[in-house]
């Protein structure tokens, strides 16, 4: 079973990271391509902040009006014959999911690639309970063979060569050694046509749920997603509750959105639109139709007016590919199944804030998410506020994982700054103090700069000095 | 034109020719420039870390003093400290008083290059012989808008060619305290840009951030790089006494 590295380990796992040099590499050109496809397509789209904004109006309406839009999706699923399930956690969800699976008696379920089902573990939930589920993308099906949890949100094997996935399919699946991407992907084709036909259940996720129709919307390129939700008797989709948007024709800004900030696409190659099951049994798709509403940590997320925009994520990636931490250290660096810069907003309110506390931290502030980021998202700015309810707390609740040390470091540092005499004054004994440089270069956190960089002098004569002297000639 | 310099405490300290390179650009561009000898940190590194309360009492510090100067404009040489001034208002929330008077000093905040454009410089005052690439540091890049300024200055200097770096908006890896908290992950950021610098054979790295310039300067030096990293100022000032 593919396991996460731990997350309360982000500074040994970025440093395991970066000796990584493969891994680097792919990581590196495939981040780039898709990075420059992305500045590609928004560059050649004079609309674009207009989108946004207006993607980003939808999303906060919505949100400010969720539990009208999820009773109104309920509704509409209802009445087009689709099943609706609510899941307050990640145990209610995968409960529900093995109680239908049961219930249709399967034992076989095949998989559309969704960061939700892994968010709930819910592959090892059905193993447990002796039910195989396939991962049908292609890329979620490399590191499924890798026994591995995915790299990237979109691009699940970003991290991978051509010649480790040859390798690792000659060891499962049984191809020569150094068959090529297109024998690669046959072969897959092949295997997983196997699997569509026996599968009892067709489990994915979604992009977005339509309120006005109960419909569900799901975007890829491989086709995987349709045979999932068609071709089973049963379909379940896991959603978080914050996919709903009200109306059909809300989806238009999210489909010149999602494909240009994901892949750099214009459009996917497939667009599903789901609305309920089959209505008469010739016609084409599942006799049943699941939608299990999850809320695991969004609702409190909701709760706050600061904290309210991480819902707005569509799940794009985009972010991920500007970021020079992801670019460094990849996706399972992060220890969540949503890495990243969202991943390092998102995760640390998804579980308990002191089991996350480093990932507010695994940032430089850059901003390049947030220019990036079609619903424009805050995100350093969401950072920040984490990195305050880590290390200070907030009237609702203690620091999440406070550093004594380092806070009254931080307040001396600040009550120093606050006088103008005593700041001078430390700063004109640090000079003096110069012959103690060699000390100092062995403590915190100097020693910690050392690692790679030179440290730089204090000026024999600080600004104001030379400005006095500068005035008075 | 009164314009309040804000040295910042990177500049005061380590690098104080710069704070004059800076005043000597705005003086050239007409400024009658003040300083006040009183000033500190802007608090970046305290909100930064997580600790915004501590960050207040050195914002209160900064607004009064620029209220006391009479200067139209407060100007500093570094875009991500006139970004944490563009950013005190949400400080205060819970002190409206202090959070209109934030947001009056955000409005006249000011880059040094982003001010020195809008004062109508054309044509830097300095000579530089050499290549210069440049680096946009990410504050003053995305919280401020500055782009083409600093890179139309330099332009402008007798003797100087401009190159524009494929890798100019990438992040140095700096990022506060980041660089002391995951300092092998901070280098590789750094590396991954100066790879290139080191590639395009320029002469001179130049910034408008002295804190990107203390993480790259010290890079490149470990390094053995020939390349040298010097500030905005220093470069669009060279060589005027």
């Amino acid at each position: 079973m593919a396991e996460h590295l731990p997350m309360q380990q982000f500074p040994a796992n970025a440093r395991a990271a970066l000796q990584n040099d493969t891994q680097r590499g792919a990581l590196r050109a495939a981040a780039t391509v898709f990075g420059e496809r992305q500045k590609k397509t928004v560059a050649g789209n004079p609309d674009w902040q207009h989108w946004r904004s207006t993607a980003r109006a939808v999303k906060d309406h919505t949100l400010l009006h969720l539990d009208h839009y999820l009773v109104a999706f309920e509704r509409q699923a209802l009445a087009r014959g689709t099943r609706v399930h609510w899941a307050r956690d990640a145990a209610e969800a995968t409960g529900i999911v093995l109680g239908l699976v049961r219930a249709a008696g399967a034992t076989l379920c095949v998989k559309a690639k969704s960061m939700t089902t892994e968010e709930v573990r819910l592959n090892e939930a059905l193993e447990h309970a002796g039910i195989e589920a396939v991962e049908t993308d292609l890329g979620e099906w490399i590191q499924q063979l890798a026994g591995e949890v995915p790299f990237h949100i979109v691009v699940p094997a970003i991290h991978k060569t051509e010649a480790q996935i040859a390798a690792l399919f000659a060891d499962k699946v049984g191809t020569p050694p150094h068959a090529d991407a297109a024998a690669l992907t046959a072969a897959a084709r092949e295997r997983l046509r196997q699997k569509f036909a026996r599968a009892g259940v067709g489990i994915s996720g979604a992009n977005f749920a339509i309120a006005e129709t109960g419909s569900l919307l799901i975007l890829e390129n491989e086709g995987n997603i349709r045979l999932t939700t068609s071709v089973p008797r049963v379909h379940i989709a896991l959603v978080g509750i914050e996919k709903v948007l009200p109306r059909l024709a809300d989806l238009d800004v999210f489909l010149r959105l999602l494909p240009r900030s994901g892949t750099g696409q214009t459009l996917t190659t497939y667009q599903s639109l789901l609305t309920g099951p089959k209505a008469r049994p010739g016609d084409e798709g599942p006799d049943e139709v699941h939608v299990v509403l999850l809320d695991n940590g969004r609702s409190r997320m909701l709760a706050e007016e600061v904290t309210r925009q991480s819902l707005a994520c569509i799940r794009c990636g985009a972010c991920l590919n500007v970021c020079p931490v992801y670019q460094q250290v990849g996706g399972h660096a992060y220890g969540s199944v949503y890495p990243g810069p969202i991943g390092a907003v998102v995760t640390p309110q998804l579980v308990p804030l002191a089991r996350a506390a480093q990932l507010p931290f695994a940032s430089t502030l850059c901003g390049a998410c947030r220019d990036v980021c079609p619903v424009a998202i805050d995100i350093p700015r969401l950072l920040l506020h984490l990195r305050q309810r880590v290390r200070e707390g907030s009237p609702q609740a203690p620091a999440a994982a406070p550093q004594r040390g380092e806070r009254l470091a931080m307040r001396l540092l600040a009550w120093l700054l606050r006088s103008p005499r005593i700041y001078r004054f430390a700063a004109g004994t640090a000079r003096w103090c110069r012959w103690l440089e060699p000390v100092w270069h062995h403590l915190p956190p100097l020693s910690r700069w050392r690692a790679g960089r030179s440290v730089p002098c204090l000026a024999p004569r600080d600004f104001r000095r030379l400005w006095r002297q500068r005035s008075r000639r | 034109m009164k314009v309040a310099l804000y040295v910042t405490c990177v500049v005061d300290q380590c690098w104080p020719d710069i704070g004059l390179a800076a005043a000597t650009l705005l003086e050239h561009a007409g400024c009658t420039v003040l300083f006040d000898g009183e000033q500190t940190c802007c608090g970046q590194p305290f909100c930064n870390s997580g600790y915004p309360a501590s960050a207040a009492p050195l914002a209160k510090r900064v607004i009064a003093s620029y209220e006391r100067s009479g200067a139209e404009a407060l100007v500093a040489p570094s875009g991500s400290c006139a970004a944490q001034i563009h950013h005190y208002p949400a400080l205060f929330a819970g002190e409206p008083a202090w959070r209109q008077r934030a947001e009056r000093v955000a409005v006249h905040t000011f880059e040094l290059s982003q001010f020195l454009v809008r004062r109508g410089m054309t044509r830097a005052p300095g000579r530089f012989a050499g290549r210069v690439g440049w680096h946009d540091g990410c504050h003053g890049l995305r919280d401020l808008g500055v782009r083409d300024e600093p890179r139309r200055l330099l332009r402008t200097v007798q003797g100087l060619e401009f190159v524009e770096l494929r890798a100019a908006d990438a992040c140095c890896g700096f990022g506060g305290t980041f660089a002391v908290k995951l300092p092998e992950l901070s280098v590789a950021i750094a590396d991954h840009k100066l790879d290139e610098v080191d590639a395009t054979g320029i002469d001179v790295l130049a910034s408008g951030d002295a804190s990107c310039l203390l993480h790259l300067r010290g890079r490149l030096e470990r390094r053995g790089s020939k390349v040298r990293a010097l500030h905005l100022a220093e470069v669009l000032a060279h060589g005027v006494a």
